[in-house]
């Protein structure tokens, strides 16, 4: 042990943080991207909440009031996109670049410049998709599907702009995910074997080949609606031969294991943070990491699901539906994994663990939509509902969104070495649990009663539930402020924090002093 | 029977939930639950919708139960020492294959409704359903009637200004007319950008898409006036367009079927008639604001950057053949769609003469009036 403490003192020596704006610009430390990672995300999550709250507010009742069905289009189309690829992604990004190093025992991600690189073409990305706003024309307004040929033949000149964006957001998530297969393959301690990796390192691994495989996919179909826009081709104009369907197989191939991609890191979290809690060891960790393997492998051939409305043959409707069933299975396994680490455990309920379960329980809620969208029929009634409005924010928010909150109060006496507000952090949990489900709970029956997404007016029988939803709405977005003010309090000071943090943590990042120094294990820790 | 048993059941459980969580603020628990609707396959779907919700409320129930059981039980202070199995292969292979037994007995009745669904024979009467920006076009193909079904709600109701009505948002100017009993056809395609035709009721749910022409059918036995909606996001207007069907006995059909035909040879004699520029700018204002005023708004000034000016135009002041031209054959990768299906030839001429009449633009340009018989010139096949 003397010898580690040895050489980290020599490190920093030589390498501490530099100080100043350059410190954040040249960084190539993993930390130090992490938190950049951590805050844009952040920052992303406000504007594409402002969004939603536009939104919420129009529909706050029947008519329109606030702003006008053009705009509310470019609204609904930014916090679509925002919260994807600004807000959810980053934010696992980030959370992969603080964690996977200390988890595997590495001192650094294996390609710090391009560590770099990746995050800091992330705001250039975000500041062109938001600069369109104030574009003759106005911003992208065909949803973050961006279903051909409104977003190509009838789209705003901004779509270029658009397109451009989403490039350099793919180039970042190419480089991010090469970043995290590289250093897991490599860098892991001696004795630290694959099946003995933390989970949280496990469903980062799946899903940086996920983005590896899927986001070229995307880069494709805008470059094919770029070459339909600008050089006169008709890939998807039906009029010179092309077709539109075409565009939807190309977007879902990529949208759907994207789907995914924002909620495996999740199922990593909850795990680490449930197993914590409970003081238990982890129910089933193979059958975890199989889990996320069997799903990351189903999400490759279930992108139909999105598609059951635009006239496919029986047999490829039958295929998908039961495909798309079929993921119930391991999403099951692992929830039921989840239950059982409680089952005779010996619990807490910090703010991270209200959150944990939390999520498992509103995500077992979304999955169970998912399942019911699954069958053919009935979605030829829920599709494009706001049934499934319903449906992707119970996975997204207090699914994907929950767990990186939840993961911020875990780690966050790590980071800063710092104990966050306990108090504020429970008040800040009960707020979003009840904003999250006042919100989307009720979506769930207007959609069934036939209200469709992405109006922005409504027939007068959806006007109750709309105005609850929006109040749910209002109070969620509130809410996050005062996340914000907890996360600042505790960066500026607080109880400190051991270097266990919590009585039943269990993992390499946990023997590391609280803070964590600017370099760990630059002599790799030994695992049994 | 099966099917029908739970269905009654559930409905009986589903009563239960309203008397606890209803309260006299809000809609009946029916106008939260998806409709049941009308055809023999819209029941079925309804069926398969309760019969996997009770499946996942059951199972939700089961897990849910023994996690907040664990969450009471297990607490630090009950359970100060925790146990430490960690792993079971009986367990784990029991929730995996339990699961996949319980999706395959929902798989079943899944895939037989959706074959029965899947039947793309000829229809009695077969419709074809064109979607616009933002509007339904309707084709009888056997009787030779066209029209188009607009939104009929006020603008001034749409931005608060008067009351509104019981149908808001759910109304139009021409409703799709169809007989009880017969097999109807639908051809389903679009004009411009992907639409989705939607009636609850029938549980039909099409993409309209340019090129493709998609199928859908239904048999209603039940007289009714039946409300859906476009589905695809199409556009500024999507959440305007709405979709309403008549279902009528079938004299009451074939009654309509003769009115619509004597309508159409009455309007071929308006097209011979001499009309004046009054006349046609009358007739022009009420085409335009029907079909032109979503994108070129009620000043002419459209929408800077996205729909162009009509106000001081100088195709509209100055270039009579150019005018028409474009509201015929509407313009190349712009929203400007062809109108020449969708106006007859008075209305064409009375709407082009009602733009270089209306905003200041009269005696500003070359002061053509375009009338009837030009459009039917323009239609003349050119030698």
């Amino acid at each position: 042990m003397s010898a580690v403490i040895e050489s980290h003192n020599h490190d920093d020596h030589h390498h501490g943080p530099a100080k100043g704006l350059t410190r954040w610009l040249y960084t190539t430390n993993h930390k130090d991207i992490g938190t950049l990672y951590l805050w844009f995300s952040f920052a992303m999550f406000l504007i594409g909440g402002a969004m939603a709250m536009v939104i919420r507010a129009e529909l706050f009742q029947p008519g329109m009031q606030i702003v006008e069905p053009e705009f509310y289009n470019q609204m609904l189309t930014l916090h679509g996109l925002i919260m994807v690829f600004g807000a959810v992604m980053p934010a696992f990004v980030g959370l992969a670049n603080w964690l996977v190093p200390m988890m595997v025992g590495a001192p650094d991600m294996a390609l710090p410049r391009m560590n770099n690189l990746s995050f800091w073409i992330l705001p250039f990305a975000f500041f062109v998709l938001l600069s369109s706003l104030f574009m003759e024309g106005g911003a992208p307004n065909f949803g973050w599907t961006f279903y051909a040929p409104l977003s190509t033949t009838y789209a705003p000149p901004s779509v270029t702009f658009f397109i451009f964006s989403v490039h350099i957001m793919g180039a970042s998530s190419i480089m991010g995910s090469i970043n995290v297969i590289v250093t897991i393959m490599n860098m892991r301690a001696p004795g630290m074997t694959l099946m003995k990796m933390p989970l949280f390192v496990w469903s980062w691994l799946i899903t940086a080949y996920l983005l590896i495989a899927v986001m070229p996919v995307l880069a494709g179909a805008v470059t094919m609606m770029l070459m339909d826009i600008h050089f006169g081709t008709s890939f998807f104009n039906a009029a010179g031969g092309g077709d539109p369907v075409l565009f939807q197989h190309i977007f879902w191939f990529f949208g759907h294991p994207e789907v995914y991609i924002m909620i495996l890191p999740a199922f990593g979290i909850a795990s680490h943070i449930i197993e914590t809690f409970s003081r238990k060891q982890l129910f089933g960790y193979a059958s975890m990491v199989w889990a996320m393997a069997s799903i990351a492998i189903l999400s490759f051939v279930v992108w139909a699901h999105h598609m059951f409305t635009v006239g496919l043959p029986l047999a490829a409707e039958l295929f998908f539906m039961w495909a798309t069933m079929l993921i119930a299975v391991p999403t099951g396994v692992k929830v039921f994994n989840w239950v059982t680490t409680m089952f005779k455990g010996s619990i807490t309920y910090e703010t991270p663990m209200l959150f944990a379960i939390a999520f498992v329980v509103l995500f077992t809620i979304g999955g169970f939509s998912g399942l019911m969208l699954a069958i053919t029929p009935a979605d030829f009634q829920y599709h494009d509902t706001y049934f499934v409005v319903a449906h992707f924010h119970y996975v997204l928010v207090p699914g994907s969104i929950f767990s990186i909150m939840a993961a911020v109060y875990y780690w966050i006496p790590k980071w800063t070495g710092n104990m966050y507000d306990e108090r504020l952090g429970k008040l800040h949990f009960w707020l979003s649990f009840i904003g999250v489900n006042v919100t989307f709970f009720p979506q769930h029956w207007i959609g069934l009663a036939g209200m469709p997404r992405r109006v922005p007016d409504y027939a007068l029988q959806f006007a109750d539930w709309n105005m609850i939803s929006s109040v749910g709405a209002f109070l969620f977005g509130a809410s996050q402020i005062l996340f914000l003010f907890i996360v600042l309090k505790t960066v500026m000071g607080g109880k400190k924090a051991t270097p266990e943090v919590w009585e039943g943590s269990r993992g390499l990042e946990w023997t590391v002093e609280s803070p964590a120094p600017y370099h760990t294990f630059t002599t790799p820790p030994k695992v049994n | 029977m099966f099917k029908k048993a739970t269905t009654s059941i559930n409905n009986k459980l589903l009563a239960g939930l309203i008397t606890l969580f209803s309260s006299n603020m809000f809609a009946a628990w029916d106008d939260l639950n998806m409709t049941e609707g009308v055809t023999a396959i819209s029941k079925e779907v309804f069926d398969l919708h309760m019969l996997i919700f009770w499946i996942c409320v059951v199972i939700g129930l089961v897990v849910f139960g023994i996690m907040f059981y664990s969450m009471f039980a297990f607490t630090k202070k009950k359970n100060p020492n925790p146990a430490t199995f960690h792993e079971n292969t009986k367990v784990e292979l029991a929730w995996t294959v339990v699961p996949f037994l319980i999706l395959v007995f929902m798989a079943i009745p899944a895939s037989n409704t959706l074959t029965k669904i899947y039947d793309d024979t000829e229809g009695d009467i077969n419709i074809q359903v064109v979607g616009y920006q933002w509007k339904w076009q309707y084709k009888y193909l056997e009787d030779d009637i066209d029209f188009f079904s607009n939104l009929t709600t006020d603008w001034d109701e749409i931005y608060n200004k008067t009351p509104k009505g019981e149908f808001y948002l759910e109304e139009v100017d021409e409703a799709v007319v169809i007989p009880v009993g017969k097999k109807i056809r639908f051809l389903i395609t679009a004009n411009d950008v992907i639409h989705s035709w939607w009636m609850p009721d029938f549980a039909i749910k099409q993409d309209a898409i340019p090129g493709f022409i998609n199928t859908a059918w239904t048999i209603v036995d039940e007289p009714g006036i039946y409300r859906g909606k476009c589905t695809e996001l199409c556009g500024k207007n999507h959440g305007f367009m709405p979709v309403v069907v008549k279902v009528v006995p079938q004299d009451e059909y074939d009654a309509w079927v003769q009115d619509k035909k004597d309508a159409a040879f009455r309007m071929a004699e308006l097209t011979e008639k001499d009309w004046s520029v009054a006349e046609l700018t009358e007739r022009g204002e009420g085409v335009y604001l029907k079909n032109c005023v979503a994108c070129h708004q009620v000043n002419g000034q459209g929408i800077t950057g996205i729909f162009p000016n009509l106000a001081g135009s100088d195709i509209v002041l100055n270039d009579k053949a150019g005018n028409i031209e474009i509201l015929m054959e509407g313009v190349q990768g712009a929203a400007m769609q062809s109108f020449a299906n969708q106006l007859s030839e008075v209305d064409m001429a009375s709407v082009i003469t009602y733009t270089r009449q209306a905003w200041g633009n009269a005696g500003k340009g070359d002061g053509k009036i375009v009338v009837p018989k030009d459009i039917v010139e323009y239609n003349k096949p050119k030698v």
